[in-house]
């Protein structure tokens, strides 16, 4: 499904990534985890399609689709959705407004029928739902005074409504408690789906007690140093970064 | 039909015999001003004395006045020599025949406002008979409505000759001629303007509109409107419409005057798409107007809502007095320039009875190398027990090469009050847009949105149908501007 190859991009003349490769199959749940500056959200971002992030070489196809080339929003239509790990505010513009836009773009570019409001009601009051957010919090304006939690959780509401194909999850555990954390594992974990993939981005294995990987990867230096299954998350949260680094 | 044109022609016909210009294929006075000229606009009115006199005497103030400096705007002054100060409405002859004629860009815009094909026809001035006499019926079914309410609504020609005790009671009341230097022309030389009247204790049963006074659309460039609002009466006045006006007059130096008793509640809003002349700046209309009310009685209400997207140059901050005790003044705007606009826009909220609130929520938006300033005064008397305002301005800037500024002045003479100011400038910031992107929304949309959730507070203060209209301006307003 994601081919990336030689991957070298970076911000502001600085080089982050230095010739990534990772392929994802469909059905698969991917994390990458790495130390801190290692280049993990960049490959979020550039993926993505975040301006100010520049290519220098290397490709990144979607089931054969070139995306480096594509506008943000032609990526979404493409299946491509970024879950962040500081979501920002939207003020005055209400979530239901948001995830209408939204939907009706995406859903439209990938050929389904764009739901009727009602329609469109009924799977955001499920998504909600889901997600463990009440229902007065779709008039609310996007992330606006929302805590922490509330914007990872809105993240994946998102997601559940626009029914990507690619999810990237930059670090989207990071400030969540325990409860908050597994409700958004829930609803990944409930998104699973032989032709849907995953790629999470995490610094912590904890995550990863509840999204369980098919492969971890670990990112240093701009590139994947090693590769494993679930396992080596653990043997990493037991002996730190150092050990991989010192390996590469 | 040949019996409706034949109507048509003796009421074309009936103005020129009243009238006093010379050439009957020109409707309008030869350019240039001076007290003949005010006597002429006078006359042609059928004016009596004492209106006369007052605008003589205007004229003989505007005179000895300068034009204003202080606003944050650059403008080549006006050449006011060169200007027509009359011009009656134009005949069939002189408009576009059809819609055919109107320039596609005009028709483009009104058709993404979702303006109907009828109303169309009108704004751009396509005076077709059908459409004169529908808007005549429309004009009578309303206008019988109104009267049985006892509400007046007229041209304030037409309330000249018909209610003289009340604008000879009213006019220049709340703007007196010599306010200042555009207010004190329109005086002289005010050409019409709408007129209501609510009496006292009634309600008015709609929403009155400019819209609908077809007769009033072509008053040319000094406009003058004048609203009572007697003991316990409420009224929501709607000034202007959402399309672009096709107006060729250079300067708009209009006045407004509100007036409401003790318990009276006036609410008025004004979408105004003036042309703002092209990207680099070159025509556009100036708008220089001079908005105030008075809540002259206790317990009375008055609420500004303007929503600004037109013009080149701006200058206008609708205001209100707060004599009667518990009076409350509001005022609520968004201002978006674009292209080289600039607009100094803001409020003065004037207290001087007891317990008087005033709110002002003022919302700016600049973009590409556009000009956009608040300038707002609250001023707070010693007889102003126990007054409050609460203000909030916030500057919305998309891109790097345009301007907001904020000029708020205070001056409060009483201990008791509770003065508060909050002011934020933003940008449409890469994260919200790319936020936006990720999604799926376009750029253009997501701009859009995000403005339109910037003026949000703004927007639910304006009647229905007005906030999504004015929403859909700011969407429209904004294509292509951003990169």
């Amino acid at each position: 499904m994601l081919k990336v190859e030689n991957l070298c991009a970076g911000i502001e003349e600085k080089t982050i990534l230095q010739g990534l490769n990772i392929t994802v199959n469909p059905g698969e749940v991917h994390a990458i985890m790495g130390p801190n500056g290692a280049g993990k959200s960049t490959l979020s971002y550039v993926l993505g399609g975040r301006p100010g992030y520049e290519v220098s070489s290397g490709s990144a196809e979607l089931d054969g689709v070139d995306l480096l080339d594509m506008e943000p929003e032609d990526r979404a239509k493409e299946g491509v959705f970024l879950a962040f790990q500081y979501p920002v505010e939207v003020p005055g513009v209400s979530n239901m407004e948001f995830l209408k836009a939204a939907v009706e773009s995406v859903y439209a570019a990938r050929g389904w029928d764009v739901p009727s409001t009602v329609d469109f009601m009924k799977l955001a009051r499920e998504a909600c739902a889901q997600v463990q957010l009440p229902l007065d919090f779709l008039k609310r304006g996007v992330n606006e005074g929302f805590s922490g939690g509330e914007r990872k959780r809105n993240e994946i509401l998102q997601m559940m409504m626009l029914k990507p194909k690619l999810c990237l999850l930059d670090e989207t555990d990071s400030g969540l408690d325990i409860d908050a954390l597994q409700v958004v594992a829930e609803g990944v974990n409930s998104m699973r789906s032989p032709d849907r993939a995953f790629v999470v981005v995490t610094h912590y294995q904890r995550l990863l007690d509840y999204i369980v990987p098919d492969f971890v990867h670990v990112l240093a230096d701009g590139k994947i140093v090693k590769s494993g299954g679930a396992e080596l998350a653990l043997e990493l949260e037991e002996k730190g970064y150092g050990w991989i680094e010192g390996a590469a | 039909m040949s019996e409706h044109t034949d109507l048509i022609e003796a009421e074309l016909a009936s103005e020129y015999e009243a009238g006093f210009v010379t050439d009957i294929e020109s409707e309008s006075l030869p350019p240039g001003l001076d007290e003949d000229t005010v006597r002429a606009i006078s006359a042609r009115k059928k004016e009596p004395q004492w209106l006369l006199d007052w605008r003589l005497e205007a004229f003989a103030a505007w005179k000895t006045m300068e034009e204003p400096e202080w606003a944050h705007v650059d403008y080549q002054k006006v050449d006011f020599q060169a200007l027509s100060y009359y011009s009656a409405p134009k005949s069939q002859a002189d408009g576009p025949k059809s819609l055919d004629e109107v320039d596609p860009e005009l028709i483009r815009t009104y058709e993404k406002l979702g303006i109907p094909l009828h109303e169309q026809k009108m704004l751009a001035g396509v005076v077709a008979v059908d459409v004169v006499f529908d808007s005549v019926s429309i004009h009578t079914t309303f206008k019988d409505t109104l009267a049985k309410a006892g509400v007046i609504f007229s041209s304030i020609s037409e309330a000249v000759q018909d209610h003289p005790e009340i604008i000879k009671k009213y006019l220049g009341s709340v703007v007196p001629a010599r306010d200042n230097f555009y207010a004190c022309l329109n005086s002289a030389v005010f050409s019409d303007g709408s007129f209501v009247f609510i009496p006292k204790g009634v309600t008015c049963p709609m929403e009155l509109s400019t819209y609908f006074r077809i007769n009033a659309m072509n008053t040319g460039q000094f406009e003058r409107t004048l609203i009572i609002a007697e003991e316990g009466a409420s009224v929501s006045y709607l000034e202007g419409c959402t399309a672009p006006m096709r107006d060729e007059n250079q300067l708009h130096a209009a006045v407004v005057e509100l007036v409401a008793l003790d318990d009276a509640k006036i609410k008025y809003s004004t979408v105004q798409n003036w042309y703002p002349g092209d990207a680099e700046g070159k025509g556009g209309v100036y708008n220089f107007v001079t908005k105030r009310g008075i809540c002259k009685g206790d317990n009375s209400h008055i609420s500004w809502t303007q929503v600004e997207t037109g013009s080149a140059v701006t200058w206008k901050y609708p205001s209100v007095i707060l004599r009667g005790d518990n009076s409350v003044g509001e005022f609520y705007s968004v201002a978006l320039t674009r292209g080289r606009q600039q607009a100094d826009t803001g409020t003065k909220m004037i207290h001087l009875g007891k317990n008087t609130k005033s709110t002002i929520i003022a919302k700016g938006i600049s973009a590409a190398n556009s000009e956009n300033v608040y300038r707002g005064l609250v001023r707070i008397a010693p007889t102003a027990e126990g007054a409050r305002n609460y203000t909030q301005c916030d500057s919305l800037l998309i891109g790097d090469t345009c301007g907001a500024h904020t000029f708020p002045y205070i001056e409060n003479k009483h201990n008791s009050s509770v003065i508060e100011h909050e002011a934020t400038t933003s940008k449409v910031s890469d994260e919200q847009l790319f936020l936006c992107q990720q999604r799926g929304i376009d750029t253009e949309k997501a701009v859009s949105m995000i403005v339109n959730g910037f003026c949000k507070d703004v927007f639910k203060e304006l009647p229905m149908e007005f906030a999504v209209e004015a929403g859909k301006l700011l969407e429209i307003s904004l294509e292509g501007s951003v990169g």
